[in-house]
C-alpha cells in the first residue's frame, strides 16, 4: 500500500501533500489541547510500533505480499489524532529512509495510510462498540475496526492509482503513471485486503485492544474520553 | 518508566526480532512485491514498457538502505535477515524518538 515513485502524476501527488499538511496540522492542535503530559512517551510507542508491524509481510501464495499498519490500534488507543501524527513519522522515515514508498508520494501515503485510516478505525470502533462495556462486544468492534478500516484504505490507494490513466497519458494514448485503470486496481487491491491482509489487521487490533481491556483498561482513549460512556 | 511502558518496550523489541518472518514467509510461499509498488524494471516486464513519467519518477531520490536491507544482491538468508533487524532497530528507533519529540515539543502543560 506504500506507493512508489513515479506511479502517481503531480496533479494527484501535490493536493494529497496538501491534504496531508492540512490534517497534520489539525492533529497538532487537537493533540495539544486534549492529551495529557503522560502520553508522550506512548506516541513514540505507537509510532515504532506500526513501523515494526508493517515489516511482517504476509504472502499470497504464489502472489503478492501485503501487511498490516497498526493504525486501528493507535486510533483506538491513543484517539485519531495521535494516531495521524505516530503513523505519519513511521511512513516518512519508510520512505526517506528505506525507500518504501516514494518521495513524491509521501502526501499520498500519509494521507491514506495515517489520516483516512486511523479516522475510519476510530468511528468504526465506536459504531459497532455502541458505549458496550461487554469485553466481547469491544473485542468485536476492535476487530472489524482493523479489518474495515484496511481494507477501505486499500480501495483508497486504488482508486488514486486507477485513476492515473485517466488522468495523464502521453500523445499516443499510453498511460504516464500506473498503468492500470480503476477497473484493474480496484478488484486487486480490495480482493487481497478482504481475505488476507485486512483479516491480519483485524486479529492482531482484537489481540492488542484484549490486553488492554485486562491490564490496561483506563488508558483506552476510545473508550474513556470524556467519561467511561462516551 | 512506569510498569506499561517498560512491558511495551519488551514487547516491541521481541518484535523487532521476529521481524524476518516478514520476509521468511513470502520466500516460502513464492510471493513477490506488494500489489502496485513494482520497480520501472517489473512493470516492463508485466505491461511490456515503461510509462514516461514513472520512468522519469522513479529515479527521482535513493534511499540509503532499500529494501531495508545493506545489499539486495547478497542471498544468504542469515544475512538477510539480520540486515531486515537492523533496518527494524533503526527505523523503530527514528520514530520512536521523533514521534516522540514532536509530541513534547506540542504537549505542554
Amino acid at each position: 500500500m506504500h506507493i512508489p515513485d513515479g506511479y502517481l502524476g503531480h496533479e494527484t501527488y501535490i493536493p494529497l501533500i496538501g491534504i496531508f499538511v492540512g490534517s497534520a496540522a489539525i492533529a497538532v492542535l487537537k493533540v495539544k489541547k486534549e492529551l495529557p503530559v503522560k502520553n508522550i512517551p506512548y506516541l513514540g510507542m505507537a509510532s515504532a510500533f506500526s513501523f515494526i508491524i508493517m515489516m511482517f509481510n504476509i504472502p499470497i501464495p504464489g502472489g503478492t505480499t501485503g501487511h498490516a499498519v497498526g493504525g486501528a490500534i493507535v486510533a483506538i488507543l491513543l484517539g485519531p489524532w495521535s494516531a495521524m501524527i505516530a503513523i505519519s513519522v513511521a511512513l516518512i522515515i519508510q520512505a526517506l529512509i528505506f525507500g518504501d514508498g516514494g518521495i513524491t508520494a509521501i502526501g499520498a501515503n500519509c494521507f491514506n495510510m495515517a489520516v483516512f485510516m486511523p479516522v475510519v478505525a476510530y468511528y468504526t470502533f465506536k459504531a459497532i462498540r455502541m458505549k458496550s462495556l461487554m469485553n466481547n462486544r469491544i473485542i468485536l468492534a476492535a476487530f472489524f475496526s482493523g479489518y474495515i478500516s484496511l481494507v477501505l484504505t486499500a480501495i483508497l490507494t486504488a482508486i488514486e492509482l486507477g485513476l492515473q490513466p485517466l488522468i495523464s497519458t502521453t500523445a499516443d494514448g499510453r498511460p504516464l503513471y500506473c498503468p492500470y485503470d480503476l477497473s484493474i486496481t480496484i478488484p486487486a487491491m480490495a480482493i487481497e485486503h478482504l481475505l488476507l491482509f485486512g483479516i491480519a489487521e483485524g486479529l492482531v487490533t482484537a489481540i492488542v485492544i484484549k490486553y488492554f481491556l485486562k491490564n490496561d483498561f483506563n488508558s483506552i482513549y476510545a473508550i474513556n474520553k470524556g467519561g467511561i460512556n462516551e | 518508566m512506569n510498569k506499561t511502558q517498560k512491558k511495551i518496550i519488551v514487547f516491541l523489541v521481541i518484535l523487532l526480532f521476529l521481524t524476518p518472518i516478514g520476509i521468511f514467509l513470502p520466500m516460502v510461499f513464492n510471493a513477490g512485491d506488494a500489489w502496485g509498488e513494482w520497480s520501472a524494471e517489473t512493470v516492463e516486464t508485466l505491461i511490456g514498457y515503461v510509462p514516461q513519467g514513472l520512468q522519469k519518477y522513479s529515479e527521482i531520490y535513493q534511499a540509503p538502505m532499500p529494501d531495508y536491507t545493506l545489499n539486495t544482491e547478497d542471498s544468504h538468508i542469515e544475512k538477510q535477515s539480520l540486515f531486515y533487524i537492523l533496518s527494524g532497530i533503526i527505523g523503530a528507533t527514528l520514530s520512536l524518538v521523533i514521534t516522540w519529540l514532536i509530541s513534547k515539543s506540542i504537549i505542554r502543560k
